[in-house]
């Protein structure tokens, strides 16, 4: 970098998208509502799994079960058409509605279980199962009673940023940027503390300055594709914004 | 990788599109640290065409509480001209409204990692003396820094001790208004504290709590700002002291000897009223003992005080013990 390039980029803040899985669940286009139900179960369905595990103790096989019922209660009584933004955010409006569906289930215990001749999802419960393990591994990453509430938002985000990570990682591939995302990859995703960009320069044969300039784009561009993921599961523009405060407090 | 850690999720969080700089005249070259309320970034000033330090506003700030005291802390440092403050350069407001200060860049280590290779006492101490002349400088001028700390003080390639951070600055001489001014916790547990150098910002509250456990005084602890004054500081600076009495080279904590651990105690004294009215009589006593002299913190008895005389004139002593010897050897010598 010569020393009158700057790092710093312009960029907006808001993503360019308007797409949002609310209004599309409640289109009258059959592709437009599976595609966004989709989009949906992809966020959603590990937070809720993670806390129907947690919060109601139940044991992984009536977890999975509770969780695929959920979903199919979500479809079959049309409930994203009673989710009304002004009242409150929509993983509000799910969460509640899973308490709501589980403990429906607990007082019916003799009714018929869900999920099994109902609609079923393709859920990979065996991988939600060990990150709830890995996770166990830090006593103070379990929450209390009070703070399940806390313990969903965590869920969500985390579910929210690895499908952001997972299309910036395509967006890097198809526009041979992969530098850029194994040096986010080894810094931003680190599991535990991350190298310094002086390690990270050695080790990728870099300048510190270009360390710097890339993990600075990458960080923009998952950003960016974060919000965008963010943008496509609320409803409003005020919704999104209170999420995107959420998400990136006061930044956004 | 599809799992992520609470760590990564942690930092996706605070990742962030560097502030946009090129309406100035700096080109930002690196991130470097964020703390409570700000970021910061090596730069390039290219009119002088020399490296500076910008502390930029990057936490929420919906009403302007944070960007004021950003402003407040750039003031306070134009006011503080002294070699152990960090000198400011300039101020102002980037186009998205965030504000911004321009400080010398400080190359070196904080306190708490430089001490780790200083392995003598008296060495140790002379570091501490530099910071309460930069603490005394900033209380004559009538401003408290309220949050001394290791991870504050930053010591230069050249040996500069520089007292960082004032962000949590007060004017002694301000109003009640002043006392009550925006309601920010700003705790930070003191491992992370040493660890990162950063804060906690948590949420508001009417008491204002402002400083570091471990560090922080009791009246602070206690959000009574109308109690803090300069003995405030002088608690930090005990806490500080003893930090830099017990922490080794190797890091492991070290046995302080009676007089210095009084000062100490007397420094950190729960009760504002037993401690040293001034930070220059913590450093006059700090100096007392590095010159083997009575402190006034401590008592001691005649065995202390005979192994206190013992090593402050040891070459003397010595001498004359010689002279002695020899005397009575060549008496002895002569009457055979």
């Amino acid at each position: 970098m010569s020393p009158n390039e700057s790092i710093v980029q312009g960029g907006g803040n808001f993503p360019p998208t308007r797409w949002s899985v609310i209004a599309a669940a409640r289109s009258d286009d059959p592709a437009e509502r599976t595609r966004a139900l989709d989009v949906l179960f992809a966020a959603y369905w590990k937070p809720v799994y993670k806390y129907i595990r947690l919060k109601f103790s139940k044991p992984p096989e009536e977890a999975q079960d509770l969780t695929q019922g959920f979903f199919a209660e979500l479809l079959e009584r049309d409930l994203l058409s009673r989710f009304e933004p002004k009242k409150s955010r929509l993983r509000t409006y799910i969460r509640l509605c899973a308490d709501s569906f589980v403990l429906n289930q607990i007082k019916h215990a003799g009714r018929q279980k869900r999920g099994g001749d109902a609609v079923h999802l393709a859920l990979d419960f065996s991988a939600a199962e060990g990150e709830l393990h890995a996770q166990a591994i830090d006593p103070a990453s379990i929450p209390s009673e009070e703070n399940f509430e806390e313990f969903f938002e965590k869920e969500w985000i985390r579910s929210l940023f690895a499908a952001a990570v997972r299309k910036f990682r395509e967006f890097c591939a198809s526009g041979a940027k992969t530098s850029a995302f194994n040096l986010f990859e080894a810094y931003d995703l680190a599991e535990d503390d991350p190298p310094s960009y002086a390690q990270l320069a050695q080790m990728h044969a870099l300048s510190v300055a270009d360390v710097t300039n890339q993990l600075a784009w990458a960080r923009r561009e998952f950003r960016r594709l974060a919000k965008e993921e963010l943008r496509a599961l609320c409803s409003t523009d005020e919704e999104f914004a209170g999420e995107s405060r959420t998400l990136f407090g006061g930044k956004a | 990788m599809d799992f992520l850690s609470d760590k990564a999720v942690a930092r996706l969080r605070e990742a962030e599109a560097p502030p946009d700089f090129s309406a100035t005249r700096y080109i930002l070259r690196e991130f470097l640290a964020r703390g409570g309320m700000g970021a910061v970034y090596l730069a390039q000033d290219q009119l002088l065409d020399r490296r500076v330090a910008i502390k930029i506003l990057d936490a929420a700030d919906p009403d302007g509480a944070l960007a004021e005291r950003l402003t407040k802390e750039a003031r306070v440092l134009a006011q503080l001209e002294h070699p152990g403050i960090v000198p400011v350069h300039d101020a102002g407001t980037l186009p998205d409204g965030r504000v911004f200060y321009v400080m010398k860049f400080v190359e070196g280590a904080r306190l708490d990692q430089f001490l780790a290779g200083v392995p003598f006492l008296p060495e140790r101490l002379r570091f501490f003396l530099r910071v309460c002349e930069a603490v005394s400088f900033a209380h004559s001028r009538g401003i408290l820094h309220r949050d001394l700390k290791p991870g504050n003080v930053m010591i230069g390639a050249f040996g500069e001790v520089l007292v960082m951070d004032w962000g949590l600055a007060k004017f002694l001489s301000t109003s009640s208004t002043e006392n009550s001014e925006a309601a920010t916790v700003r705790v930070a547990s003191l491992p992370n504290a040493i660890e990162s150098g950063e804060h906690q910002t948590a949420g508001t509250q009417d008491g204002t709590v402002m400083g570091t456990p471990g560090f922080m005084s009791p009246e602070q602890a206690s959000a009574k700002s109308s109690d803090v004054d300069e003995r405030s500081d002088i608690f930090s600076l005990g806490k500080l002291l003893e930090f830099t009495a017990t922490l080794a080279a190797n890091r492991n904590p070290i046995r302080t000897p009676r007089a210095l651990q009084a000062i100490c105690d007397k420094a950190a004294a729960p009760d504002a009223a037993l401690r040293y009215g001034k930070v220059a009589a913590l450093a006059e006593d700090v100096s007392r003992f590095l010159d083997n002299v009575p402190v006034s913190a401590y008592r001691e008895n005649f065995l202390e005080r005979a192994v206190r005389f013992y090593h402050r004139y040891q070459a003397a002593i010595l001498l004359i013990a010689m002279y002695l010897l020899m005397r009575t050897l060549f008496v002895i010598y002569s009457r055979h």
